[in-house]
């Protein structure tokens, strides 16, 4: 038997109401999992705000999702244009999502910032016309 | 005491064992064993919508009859808001309170009227706790307990302040000692109630000690045991009523949140409006907001299972009643030190009913062999195992309370299974 469980999610761009379903079921089995609520908090908000982006900037992608009782980690790997400058998409405010975005309350530019303050870990690895792939990590306290 | 009481019983003849409850169930907390549907009492959070869905009537709501009241030598009826939205044309709730007296109570004291001095503290309270912002209301004992087992990271949101129906029996009751002399337990104190929610909630509350409602009688079986008294009473009935606007407002959706004279709040209601709000909440989907108003029912308390009128409609007629009432009816002269009693005084604690395992390695072990299994299963959720999906059967499977031949279309593989190698025996 496994230490170790492995979530996967496909993200697709279909359907912009669907966004946050992956977040949504991760959550359900963290809690199951008996996985401490301050993570699962911010899990969810670092995942669904990864995933908004997904939707939002990057035609979607996949999201795996591993689990056990030290870590929380979270791939996402999106089929989109790719980050040029990384360090101003890091910058809290700043947001290339158009207007009809915008108009949903959305591309307030707090996506990758969030993401960051959410995990303990983060990593992102751009390349341009390729994808963009972002690692989390959450660790559960003892 | 359990603390996981609820207040919904299944009555097991009228039970055809059909999928209807489980399916509609917001919490997966129903299952058919053995052809009658179970509840699993830590997973119920008392929304009703069992009850509203049985096609059969076989889901009950417990509450207390209306013969109660004589094991009592004086009593108080404490009327819901929304009692006054069962009525066509009532444009004046003396008569329905003046009715009530009729029908065989001493005295009334309206849960409107301890509403207007819930709306007073909560507003002061909102005032002081930005840092909790939004406050969650919590005069829904269903949302409470949905928050409790589900939500763990919005319990520091929960407004710790006593819903209405809970200060009305302790002013109540503090009157009827003061006026009668009698001891305690010869005043009873009966809450006529839409929602039966409100029986676990006044047996097991949340957030404080005790609650002082003796009886929790249902609107539907009050209500035409009234008609004949209100047509007796209604040229002159007497002047009880001292709820004003905000506290009958409380009636229906929205109500609480008036009560509060902010427009930074959200008011949903319906119990999956309520868990969509929940989750996006939980997402910090929302920025500057001073308060959330949450009811499981549709409409609010008017749409509870106890009530008679469609919750629409009902609202309509509160709305007509509300419309000539002074904005607060009672004169809250109460002291700060008073006032302050009005809160919480025991913390709410997370329940994690939901999980799987004893620890987090146990539960981790347990959700891999979930997810194994739910691939086995066809998918299709047709509920014929008596669990709402094939996910909740490979749950109860993990858990040890389910084996993989309750799905029917795994039997049904292992008959055909079963059924070639016999033919094979035949042919041999």
């Amino acid at each position: 038997m496994s230490d170790t469980i492995e979530l996967k999610y496909e993200v697709s761009t279909e359907d912009f109401t669907r966004a946050g379903e992956a977040s949504s079921d991760v959550k359900k089995k963290l809690r199951q999992m008996g996985v401490p609520p301050e993570a699962i908090r911010k899990v969810a908000i670092a995942m669904y705000e990864g995933e908004i982006n997904m939707v939002i900037h990057a035609n979607g992608g996949t999201i795996t999702v591993l689990i056990d009782s030290e870590c929380i980690d979270m791939t996402l790997q999106d089929r989109g244009p790719g980050i040029p400058d990384i360090e101003k998409a890091m910058q809290a405010g700043y947001s290339t999502a158009p207007d009809n975005v915008r108009n949903l309350g959305f591309g307030a530019g707090m996506g990758l910032p969030n993401m960051k303050k959410y995990s303990d870990e983060m990593k992102v690895e751009t390349e341009l016309g390729v994808g963009t792939r972002v690692n989390m990590k959450v660790f559960i306290p003892e | 005491m359990d603390k996981f009481e609820n207040s919904v019983h299944l009555d097991p003849d009228k039970c055809k064992g059909c999928i209807n409850c489980i399916k509609r169930c917001p919490t997966g907390a129903i299952r058919v064993r053995n052809g009658k549907a179970v509840i699993t009492k830590q997973f119920c959070i008392d929304c009703g919508e069992c009850i509203r869905i049985c096609p059969h009537h076989a889901k009950q709501a417990t509450y207390d009859p209306l013969s109660a009241i004589k094991e009592y030598e004086y009593t108080v009826a404490l009327p819901a808001p929304s009692l006054y939205g069962q009525f066509n044309n009532l444009e004046d709730s003396n008569i329905v309170l003046t009715a009530l007296k009729r029908m065989g109570f001493d005295d009334v004291f309206e849960v409107g009227a301890a509403a207007e001095i819930v709306s007073k503290v909560s507003r002061s309270y909102a005032e002081a706790h930005e840092e909790q912002w939004p406050l969650i209301s919590t005069a829904c004992p269903s949302v409470v307990k949905l928050i409790r087992v589900r939500f763990p990271n919005l319990i520091d949101h929960l407004l710790p302040i006593q819903a209405p129906v809970e200060l009305a029996a302790a002013m109540a009751r503090d009157k009827a000692l003061k006026e009668t002399g009698l001891p305690s337990e010869k005043i009873g104190i009966f809450f006529i109630s839409p929602c039966p929610a409100k029986v676990s909630a006044c047996k097991h509350p949340i957030g404080i000690e005790t609650c002082e409602v003796d009886g929790v009688l249902a609107i539907r079986e009050v209500y035409p045991k009234l008609l004949p008294f209100m047509k007796e009473v209604a040229a002159a009935p007497e002047e009880l009523a001292t709820s004003g606007k905000i506290g009958v407002g409380w009636g229906s959706s929205g109500g609480e949140a008036g009560g509060l004279l902010t427009d930074s709040y959200l008011a949903a209601d319906g119990i999956e409006n309520v868990l969509r709000v929940l989750e996006d909440l939980e997402d910090q989907k929302f920025e500057n907001l001073e308060f959330i108003e949450l009811n499981a029912c549709n409409g609010g308390c008017v749409g509870g299972v106890l009530a008679v009128e469609n919750p629409y409609v009902a609202k309509v007629k509160l709305k007509k009643l509300r419309k000539y009432l002074p904005v607060a009816g009672m004169h809250v002269n109460a002291s700060e030190e008073e006032l302050r009693k009005v809160e919480w005084t025991q913390e709410v604690e997370y329940e994690p009913v939901f999980k799987l395992g004893n620890n987090m390695k146990e539960s981790i072990q347990m959700m891999s062999q979930v997810e194994a299994l739910t691939k086995k299963f066809p998918g299709i959720d047709c509920g014929s195992c008596g669990a709402p999906s094939c996910q909740a059967l490979a749950e109860d499977i993990v858990r040890g309370i389910a084996k993989e031949s309750d799905c029917i279309h795994i039997l049904r593989e292992y008959i055909h299974k079963l059924s070639g190698e016999i033919s094979m025996l035949d042919r041999e």
